[in-house]
C-alpha cells in the first residue's frame, strides 16, 4: 500500500513539474509574437471608414469629419466631409507620395520634403504619420521591458527600435493588451531620446474577428497648449471591394 | 553797468563784429546738423517705423515672445472692437491691421500642376479701403516696377526678382500655399498684379504683399491680425509719448492672460532702442564739437582783441580798477556777443533747415529706382530742441574763449601800467 501510495505522489509531482514548465510558454509570447498580433490586429488587407477628429487646440476645438479608402499600406484615399472651409479637401497617398487637392482653388499640390512635418489640418498628426502604414515588424525590433496595469488591463511595455532608415521615429515604447494584442498608449521618440509624440488607444471593440482600437487621442508633445487631437472611427469596414480608379490623381478632381 | 556794456559794444563794432559772426556761423552750422541729423537718422527709423515696427505696435503678448515665428495661431482677435478703441483712447495715432506670414508660393502649369515653386514671406494690408494711408506708408506705388497696384480682392504684389525666378507675370495665376490660423494648410488662389522692388536683398528674393481682407479669407483670420501698428499723425516719432501710451495701456491689461493685447513702443522692440539712442545721442556729439571748435576760435579771437585793448585795460588798472572787475566786464560782453550771435546764427540754421525739410533733396536718382525701403528724399527735421540747441555752444564758447583770453589780465603788474601809459 505505501508503495503504490509513494508511486502515485511521484506520479502527480512529476505531473505538477510537467505542468508548471509549460505554463512559461503560454502566458509569456516574445516580443516578436506580441507585435505581429498587433500588426493582425491593425492591419488588414482594405479597409473603409469614416471618421472624425476633433482638435483641441489652444484657443478652440474643431472637428472635421472624413472618409477614408485604403488598401494594404501603399495606397490611400481620403476626402474631407465637414466643416464647409475643408468640405472637399482629398489626401491621396500613392506608395511614397502624397498629393492635396483643395477645391476651392483647383488646384492639386504634392506634398513632400518638409512639407511632410506639417500638421495635417492642424492637429497634432503630421502628413509624415499619416503615411507610414507599414507593418511594426517589418519596421522595428521588439523587446518586452516590464508589464503594467493601464486602466484596469494587463499590459506588457514593449520597447521598439527602427530596424529600418527614414522613419519619423527612432523609437517607440508601446503598452500591449495582454489579452487583446492592441496597443493601449504608444510613445514615439526621436533619435535624441525626446518624446515627440504620445498616443492613448481606447473604445477597442471586436470586428470580423479582429480587435480594434476606435478612439486614438494623439498629442504632439512639442506643441505649447492644447489637448492633443481625438481621432474616432464611426464606421468601419474591411475586405469591400474599392475600385481602382479611386487610387488616382483624376479621383481627386472629381 | 549792462547798458555801459552793450553802448561798448554797439558803437566799438570792431570789438564785437568779428566773435558775433564767428558765433553766428557757428551756431547755424549746429542748428542745420542737428535737423539734418535728426531727420536723416530718423528716416532710418520712421522707415522700421513704416514698415514692421510701428511707432507702436499692438500684439498678444503670446505672440510678442513669438515674434520672429510670425506665429499667427497666437495673433490678435475682434480686431475691430480692439482699433475703434485705441482710435478713441489715442486719437493722435493712426492704426493699421497687418498679418504676416510665412508660405510658398505656387505656380501652376496648363493641368493645375505645380510648375514652379517658390518659399515666401507674405505681409497682409490694407490696400484697398479708402481711409488707408497703407500704400503711401510703405511707398508702394512707386515702387512697382511691372504691372499694377492691387485694384480689386484675389489680387496680389510680388517682389521682382522673385517673379522672375518663378517666371511669372502680371495677369497670371498663381496659389499662396500657407498655414492658417488654426495650424491646417491653406491654399488660396491669386492674380499677380504687378511685381515690387523692396530694396532689401532678403525681401526681393522672396516677398509677397496682398490685401488684409485676402489674407483673412486665406488664413482663416476673421477680424483677426497678427499685429496693430500705431503711427503718429504728424508722422514722426514721439519716444516720450509712445512709452506713455504702451505704459498706460498695458496697465489695465490682464497679465496672466497670454493672448491680451500688450503695446510696445518703437524703442521697446529688438534693435530700435539703441538706434533711436544713438540718434538722440548724436546731437550731443555735434554740440560738444562745436563748443571745442568755436571756443578755440573764439580765444584766439579774444587774445586779438585783448591785444587792441591793451591799452584801454592799462587804463582802467590804472584808473583802479580791480582785476576781478575787468574780467567780470570781459565775461559780461562776451555774453551779449554770444547772445547776439546765436540769436543770428539760430535764425539762420532754422531758416536753411525748414527750407530742406519743406522740399528736401530728392536721391532717388542717384539709386536705381524707387523702393519701398529706400528713402525717396533726404530732409532735415526741426525739433524743439533746435531752437536752443546753438544757443549752447554759442554762449559756451564765447564765454571759455574770453575767460582763456582774459587771463593775461593777471599777469598785467601796476607797477608797470604808467610806463606803458608813457609810452
Amino acid at each position: 500500500m505505501n508503495y503504490y501510495r509513494h508511486i502515485t505522489v511521484m506520479k502527480f509531482a512529476i505531473a505538477i513539474k510537467f505542468a508548471f514548465a509549460l505554463m512559461p510558454l503560454h502566458a509569456q509570447p516574445t516580443a516578436d509574437q506580441i507585435l505581429e498580433r498587433v500588426d493582425r490586429n491593425l492591419s488588414s488587407d482594405n479597409r473603409v471608414f469614416e471618421s472624425t477628429m476633433t482638435i483641441h487646440g489652444a484657443r478652440s476645438s474643431r472637428t472635421l469629419t472624413s472618409r477614408t479608402y485604403a488598401v494594404g499600406e501603399k495606397r490611400s484615399f481620403t476626402e474631407y466631409l465637414s466643416p464647409p472651409r475643408e468640405e472637399g479637401t482629398k489626401m491621396l497617398k500613392l506608395e511614397e507620395q502624397l498629393w492635396i487637392y483643395s477645391p476651392s482653388t483647383d488646384r492639386t499640390i504634392q506634398i513632400s520634403g518638409h512639407m511632410l512635418r506639417q500638421s495635417v489640418m492642424g492637429s497634432d498628426l503630421s502628413y509624415e504619420d499619416m503615411m507610414d502604414d507599414r507593418k511594426l515588424t517589418e519596421t522595428y525590433d521588439a523587446t518586452v521591458i516590464g508589464s503594467e496595469v493601464l486602466d484596469e488591463r494587463k499590459t506588457w511595455v514593449l520597447e521598439l527600435t527602427a530596424k529600418v532608415d527614414n522613419l519619423a521615429y527612432e523609437s517607440l515604447k508601446i503598452w500591449v493588451d495582454t489579452e487583446r494584442y492592441i496597443p493601449l498608449k504608444e510613445e514615439f521618440y526621436a533619435k535624441s531620446g525626446k518624446l515627440l509624440k504620445r498616443a492613448v488607444l481606447s473604445d477597442v471593440v471586436q470586428i470580423d474577428g479582429r480587435w480594434f482600437p476606435k478612439t486614438i487621442l494623439y498629442k504632439d508633445m512639442l506643441k505649447q497648449g492644447g489637448d492633443g487631437t481625438e481621432f474616432k472611427i464611426t464606421n468601419i469596414r474591411f475586405n469591400e471591394n474599392i475600385p481602382d480608379y479611386i487610387f488616382s490623381k483624376a479621383a481627386l478632381k472629381q | 553797468m549792462i547798458r555801459f556794456l552793450i553802448k561798448g559794444l554797439y558803437y566799438d563794432k570792431s570789438r564785437s563784429r568779428l566773435p558775433i559772426i564767428v558765433v553766428a556761423i557757428g551756431v547755424m552750422l549746429a542748428v542745420f546738423l542737428n535737423a539734418y541729423i535728426t531727420g536723416f537718422m530718423g528716416e532710418t527709423v520712421e522707415l522700421n517705423a513704416r514698415f514692421a515696427n510701428g511707432h507702436v505696435k499692438v500684439m498678444t503678448k503670446a505672440y510678442a515672445e513669438n515674434e520672429g515665428q510670425l506665429p499667427n495661431d497666437l495673433a490678435l482677435t475682434e480686431v475691430t472692437a480692439l482699433k475703434n478703441e485705441l482710435s478713441e483712447r489715442f486719437p493722435e495715432l493712426d492704426w493699421a491691421a497687418r498679418i504676416q506670414f510665412g508660405g510658398l508660393v505656387d505656380v501652376p502649369d496648363e493641368n493645375g500642376e505645380t510648375l514652379s515653386q517658390g518659399p515666401a514671406t507674405g505681409m497682409g494690408i490694407d490696400l484697398l479701403s479708402s481711409e488707408s494711408k497703407e500704400i503711401e506708408r510703405l511707398n508702394i506705388k512707386e515702387s512697382i516696377v511691372r504691372g499694377r497696384m492691387v485694384q480689386q480682392p484675389g489680387e496680389a504684389l510680388l517682389a521682382e526678382e522673385f517673379s522672375r525666378k518663378l517666371g511669372v507675370n502680371p495677369g497670371d495665376e498663381i496659389t499662396l500655399i500657407s498655414t492658417t490660423m488654426h495650424g491646417s494648410m491653406s491654399m488660396y488662389n491669386f492674380k499677380l498684379a504687378g511685381t515690387l522692388s523692396f530694396g532689401n536683398e532678403a525681401m526681393d528674393r522672396g516677398s509677397i504683399i496682398v490685401d488684409i481682407e485676402d489674407a483673412r479669407t486665406a488664413l482663416d483670420m476673421y477680424d483677426a491680425a497678427g499685429i496693430l501698428l500705431g503711427i503718429f499723425d504728424n508722422g514722426f516719432y514721439d519716444n516720450e509719448r509712445a512709452l506713455e501710451i504702451a505704459d498706460t495701456f498695458n496697465a489695465g491689461m490682464d497679465d496672466e492672460d497670454e493672448y491680451a493685447p500688450v503695446i510696445k513702443s518703437l524703442t521697446q522692440q529688438s534693435g530700435m532702442g539703441q538706434l533711436v539712442e544713438v540718434t538722440e545721442k548724436w546731437s550731443v556729439y555735434i554740440i560738444s564739437i562745436f563748443i571745442v571748435a568755436m571756443a578755440l576760435v573764439l580765444w584766439n579771437a579774444g587774445l586779438l582783441g585783448g591785444l587792441r585793448r591793451y591799452g584801454e585795460f592799462g587804463v582802467r588798472l590804472a584808473m583802479g580798477e580791480e582785476k576781478d572787475h575787468l574780467y567780470r566786464t570781459l565775461i559780461y560782453e562776451s555774453v551779449f556777443i554770444g547772445l547776439t550771435g546765436s540769436i543770428i546764427g539760430t535764425a539762420l540754421g532754422l531758416f536753411a533747415a525748414s527750407l530742406l525739410q519743406r522740399d528736401g533733396i530728392d536721391i532717388t536718382g542717384m539709386m536705381e529706382g524707387s523702393a519701398m525701403l529706400y528713402p525717396s528724399a533726404i530732409r532735415t527735421r526741426i525739433t524743439p530742441t533746435d531752437y536752443y540747441i546753438g544757443f549752447i555752444p554759442g554762449l559756451l564758447s564765447t564765454i571759455v574763449g574770453t575767460m582763456l583770453a582774459g587771463l593775461g589780465i593777471y599777469k598785467r603788474k601796476t607797477s608797470q601800467l604808467f610806463k606803458e601809459l608813457e609810452a
